[in-house]
């Protein structure tokens, strides 16, 4: 089984011209052993110098005063370990911490559940129903975020948005004009919503995909031995599914927990304190109060905490790489 | 048979809900789009554009610097979908047709870099670029976009790669071609739509990226179309009528590309995850 592009033309020529091959093996193998290097070396180079060098920048700066004063200097000035000592006994810090947790928990949560369950329900319907159903899904997954942002405040809009209207009219309470981000917690609910509600096609479009690769054969045997839907669903599909499910949930769980731009325009670029997520908490940070050296140990410590997720979400994926 | 009918019934009655509900704020942008002033800011909604107009559209397209951020949008998309489709078709090649010591460190790193939140990594950016004189200038951004564009786009397109069967280009090698001959004759035209489909989403990437070009990008006129529209959603006081104009424009584009390869591109991401 030889699985290479270089190998099986060696394979073929060794067999057909046997002469040449022994002029040519020295030169050709040098060339195809060097050649996958020189395919990835341009992007190599490029990844190194847009991602590489910023990262091992901001390591340097996060160990550095770098304000106003050294930002026209182009200079930081060397402090240790200080930023990270000043984060650590930060009461705003941990604050933070723990509601981009909660965030991501909720919002992760609801988009898994909303999703496997509009999956299924894709799965159990007629073609013309689902067709119906994925064509809405996928006009809302090609919604540019910050084009969402823009209609989700225009519903909320405390003067004319539909939203109060409609809770108004289900007698569900008052809401004339009520204002959604007077209160943390609604605030919160709304930015939960535009951000569940954008996340949901991708997984439930996803899981629908894994499911209608199931074996149908698998299903039926377990139903006859008489399972109930629920146990198929707990017993096969969810086995089987499990990949998927991993691959899923450590991505929302990276997308969700580094959440920016939602609350950021939401909130009219000038989010208060009980709006901030690690990465509004570093920019701010960074951008507006000129403390680049601590706003860069911040996001350090946001990427060491995606690292960890990530690890979870980089096996499953090198295990399907490397399968083929 | 009458159960089995009362549960599809109830099955497409709660789809349609599912539908209504997703599909609302679509709906409710373009509808708000087409309504006159009158029938958007009334006490009781108008769910209809039985008034339609295009006078929104006109307003939006007529707010400053819209034509362009349009252009500048156009301009930074088109040299980062360029570069990254030049790099990453090498990159994609070695990593889909060789066996190669250290390949899968480049796959983790291929993998691994897409994982790093951009607006953490805008920090030292920012700083790198005002060093090199480089803020408020396209050329940033456009090497700045490369940072999440290329790795994707490198990972797309090896899955086409991997897609085409091995047989075909030994065959071609067979009949006498050269490897380069091969390459031109058999994998590019297989290739093609893989590169449209990959080239198409790493467009819609960096047309709606906002966060780099809102830092990078201070003069209106040098800004992109999504940091244009968001700077309108923050106006208190908003126009509602020409703000969802200019959202229907902005994702239109997006939408109708987004339409057309998203079966091709998003199941590559988990393709091959369920073996049975």
């Amino acid at each position: 089984m030889s699985s290479r592009f270089s190998g099986s033309a060696a394979a073929v020529t060794e067999t057909a011209l046997p002469a040449r091959r022994l002029r040519r093996s020295l030169g050709s193998r040098l060339a195809s052993g060097a050649a996958p290097y020189l395919l990835i070396l341009p992007a190599c180079a490029v990844i190194g110098a847009v991602l590489g060098y910023p990262l091992f920048f901001m390591g340097r700066l996060s160990l550095q005063h770098y304000g106003l004063f050294q930002l026209i200097r182009h200079k930081g000035e060397w402090i240790g370990t200080r930023n990270y000592s000043h984060i650590l006994h930060d009461g705003l810090f941990w604050h933070v911490v723990f509601r981009t947790l909660a965030f991501t928990a909720a919002a992760v949560s609801l988009t898994m559940v909303a999703g496997t369950l509009f999956a299924l329900l894709l799965a159990q319907l007629g073609s013309k129903m689902r067709l119906l159903l994925t064509a809405g899904l996928i006009f809302v997954w090609a919604m540019p975020v910050v084009v969402a942002v823009a209609v989700w405040s225009w519903m909320t809009d405390f003067e004319f948005g539909v939203g109060n209207w409609l809770l108004t009219e289900l007698h569900i309470g008052n809401f004339n004009h009520h204002d959604w981000f007077a209160n943390t917690w609604s605030g919160w609910a709304i930015i939960t919503l535009l951000v569940v509600w954008g996340a949901i096609p991708f997984v439930a479009l996803m899981v629908y995909a894994g499911l209608t690769q199931v074996p149908q054969e698998l299903v039926e045997a377990a139903t006859s031995d008489g399972a109930n839907p629920w146990q198929v669903f707990r017993d096969v599909t969810l086995p089987l599914l499990k990949p998927i499910f991993v691959i899923l949930t450590s991505l929302s769980i990276i997308w969700d927990f580094q959440v920016f731009n939602q609350i950021w325009i939401l909130l009219s670029g000038q989010p208060p304190p009980q709006y901030f997520t690690m990465s509004i908490y570093a920019f701010t940070t960074s951008f507006q109060q000129s403390e680049y050296g601590l706003g860069s140990a911040i996001a350090l410590v946001m990427v060491a905490i995606l690292l960890v997720v990530s690890f979870v979400y980089i096996r499953q994926m090198v295990k399907i790489g490397d399968a083929e | 048979m009458r159960t089995g009918r009362a549960r599809g019934i109830a099955l497409n009655a709660v789809a349609l809900l599912v539908f209504a509900v997703m599909v609302f704020p679509v709906y409710w942008m373009v509808s708000t789009a087409f309504k006159p002033g009158r029938d958007i800011f009334a006490d009781t909604p108008v769910w209809f554009p039985i008034h339609a107009t295009l006078s929104n559209f006109g307003d939006a397209i007529h707010r400053p610097h819209f034509w362009a951020d349009v252009k500048n949008s156009l301009i930074i998309v088109s040299v980062v979908v360029a570069m990254s489709l030049v790099l990453a078709f090498l990159a994609a090649l070695a990593l889909a047709k060789f066996r190669f010591y250290g390949r899968k460190a480049f796959i983790i790193l291929i993998i691994g870099v897409q994982m790093i939140p951009l607006n953490a990594l805008i920090i030292p950016i920012y700083l790198v670029l005002s060093k090199a004189h480089q803020v408020d200038k396209l050329s940033g951004v456009i090497v700045t976009y490369l940072t999440f564009v290329l790795p994707f786009t490198i990972w797309t397109l090896r899955g086409f790669m991997l897609g085409i069967p091995r047989d075909l280009e030994e065959a071609s090698q067979v009949d006498g071609t050269t490897r380069f001959g091969a390459f031109l004759r058999i994998l590019l035209p297989l290739i093609g739509p893989g590169l449209v489909a990959t080239s198409i989403f790493a467009f819609i990437q960096a047309w709606n990226e906002y966060i780099m070009a809102y830092v990078l990008l201070h003069d209106p006129s040098k800004q992109t179309l999504t940091v244009w529209l968001a700077s309108f959603t923050g106006d208190r006081g908003t126009a509602w009528g020409p703000l969802m104009a200019g959202a229907t424009l902005t994702a239109l584009p997006v939408v109708i590309f987004f339409v057309a390869v998203q079966r091709k591109i998003a199941f590559g991401l988990t393709a091959g995850a369920v073996r049975g």
